[in-house]
């Protein structure tokens, strides 16, 4: 029995890759190849992402949740590997809650950035994950952290992540200005996640934008019919 | 893995860049960064890669140097030759045909993407995108390593119907952001505006390039 399961292992991979009985994409890794974008205003930040999960070109899931909690006023925006990041989301979320506990108060936007860059960095090699963590607190108003595959953290005005952001740097580079309103970030980060769905294949779905604040968090959702206009169609 | 990264296969004097070009009613204006870069070296900081084909049609070349030099070459020779034979200026659809022949022909060995743009008589400004060896008339095209960082800005500030100076912004804003954030791209901005009266090269340098919210305000 051994002898034949071991003769079985050896001629399985072959077997799929000769034939199409089994399709490519369950041998690919389920990522959040991916657009997501945060900016900050005064009294608090524009979350947003878009909302496509790919194995290879099959699309998992067309209308997923990337903008994940990790405390009342904190959230991460998450790109890379779909596993990597939940599991990282879950773990940073646990310490948190744990750390403010202790605290007896609400969290800082940074120690959640920190305990997220240390789970990135500690991890590096076996991880591929690209976080924005954003959030709102009482010490420094709104904040967002940017924490790369590699495990840098750097706090940025307004940052962009995921496959898509590459073709939104100049976008978001001409268009940002410090001291816009939150009505005005909404709409850049719509606008710019559009333009990121438009031309990145990893890309695409409804665009899901998220406002936290003193007051809370809002979210809401723009369907692909509903999403900006861009010129050049 | 990725088709603008031509620029990973050429060790040796890769154009990898920001090159692109606009048509506006009655002309075209083509832009393009100047850095030629051998691995982490730049081996030319002023390098203008906006070639002319014929009076009044020129190409942006991206990719590896010495290839798009030579089929831009190549293409110069034979459009002067068609044109002898016709009697008449040529047409931008004619060279942008030449250049596509040569980038599908030949398109396992060179790595090489050329923008052609021009004015004629028959259809006025003109640009066509032959990357790979295909052809393709589009109002504007963007090619290079740092186009993509600009896909987003291209398609939000682009409208039908700008007027030349309109254009000329446009390029001058677009090649300034790629240059920003490409680090296979900058230098100076190298401008060429083909009309039906005249074809003007212009040269923007650096410190008169347009900046943004990250940057430090400019010296007077």
């Amino acid at each position: 029995m051994a002898a034949t399961a071991s003769m079985m292992q050896s001629f399985g991979p072959n077997l799929s890759a000769q034939n199409d009985l089994v399709p490519d994409w369950t041998r690919t890794e389920v990522s959040t190849g991916t657009t997501i974008m945060a900016v900050e205003y005064d009294g608090g930040v524009v979350i947003g992402a878009d909302s496509r999960t790919t194995t290879g070109a099959y699309i998992a899931n067309r209308v997923t949740d990337k903008l994940t909690p990790i405390h009342d006023r904190i959230f991460c925006c998450r790109s890379g590997s779909a596993a990597d990041t939940q599991a990282i989301a879950d773990v940073v979320a646990y310490q948190l809650g744990f750390h403010s506990i202790e605290l007896d108060e609400p969290p800082l936007v940074e120690t959640a950035a920190h305990l997220f860059k240390a789970s990135c960095y500690r991890y590096r090699e076996e991880l591929t994950a690209g976080i924005l963590v954003a959030g709102w607190d009482r010490r420094r108003g709104g904040q967002v952290y940017c924490v790369p595959i590699g495990g840098m953290l750097v706090r940025q005005p307004v940052s962009v992540g995921g496959s898509g952001s590459t073709y939104i740097y100049g976008f978001m580079d001409s268009n940002y200005k410090p001291s816009m309103s939150k009505e005005q970030c909404l709409e850049l980060t719509a606008t710019a996640l559009t333009l990121a769905m438009e031309r990145d294949g990893s890309s695409g779905g409804v665009v899901r934008l998220a406002s936290i604040s003193e007051d809370g968090v809002e979210r809401r959702v723009i369907l692909g019919n509903q999403l900006p206009k861009i010129s050049t169609h | 893995h990725c088709r603008m990264g031509q620029e990973e296969r050429t060790s040796g004097g890769g154009l990898s860049t920001t090159i692109l070009a606009i048509e506006f009613d009655g002309g075209v204006v083509l832009g393009s960064d100047s850095r030629v870069s051998a691995g982490a070296s730049v081996v030319n900081r002023v390098m203008n890669k906006l070639s002319q084909l014929h009076d009044k049609i020129y190409c942006a070349l991206s990719g590896s140097a010495a290839d798009a030099q030579t089929i831009a070459e190549v293409v110069n020779y034979q459009l002067d030759v068609h044109s002898m034979e016709i009697g008449e200026d040529p047409q931008v659809r004619s060279a942008a045909t030449l250049v596509r022949n040569i980038s599908y022909k030949y398109k396992e060995e060179l790595s090489a993407h050329l923008i052609v743009a021009g004015w004629d008589r028959r259809k006025g400004g003109q640009v066509y995108a032959t990357l790979n060896g295909l052809l393709t008339r589009q109002p504007f095209a963007v090619g290079g390593s740092g186009s993509s960082y600009v896909y987003g800005f291209v398609d939000a500030e682009y409208r039908k119907g700008m007027s030349k100076e309109e254009c000329q912004k446009f390029v001058v804003s677009t090649l300034s952001l790629a240059m920003n954030r490409d680090g296979s791209s900058g230098g100076v901005a190298y401008l060429v505006t083909i009309d039906e009266h005249c074809t003007e090269e212009k040269v923007i340098l650096g410190n008169d390039l347009p900046t943004f919210y990250d940057q430090p305000p400019k010296y007077p």
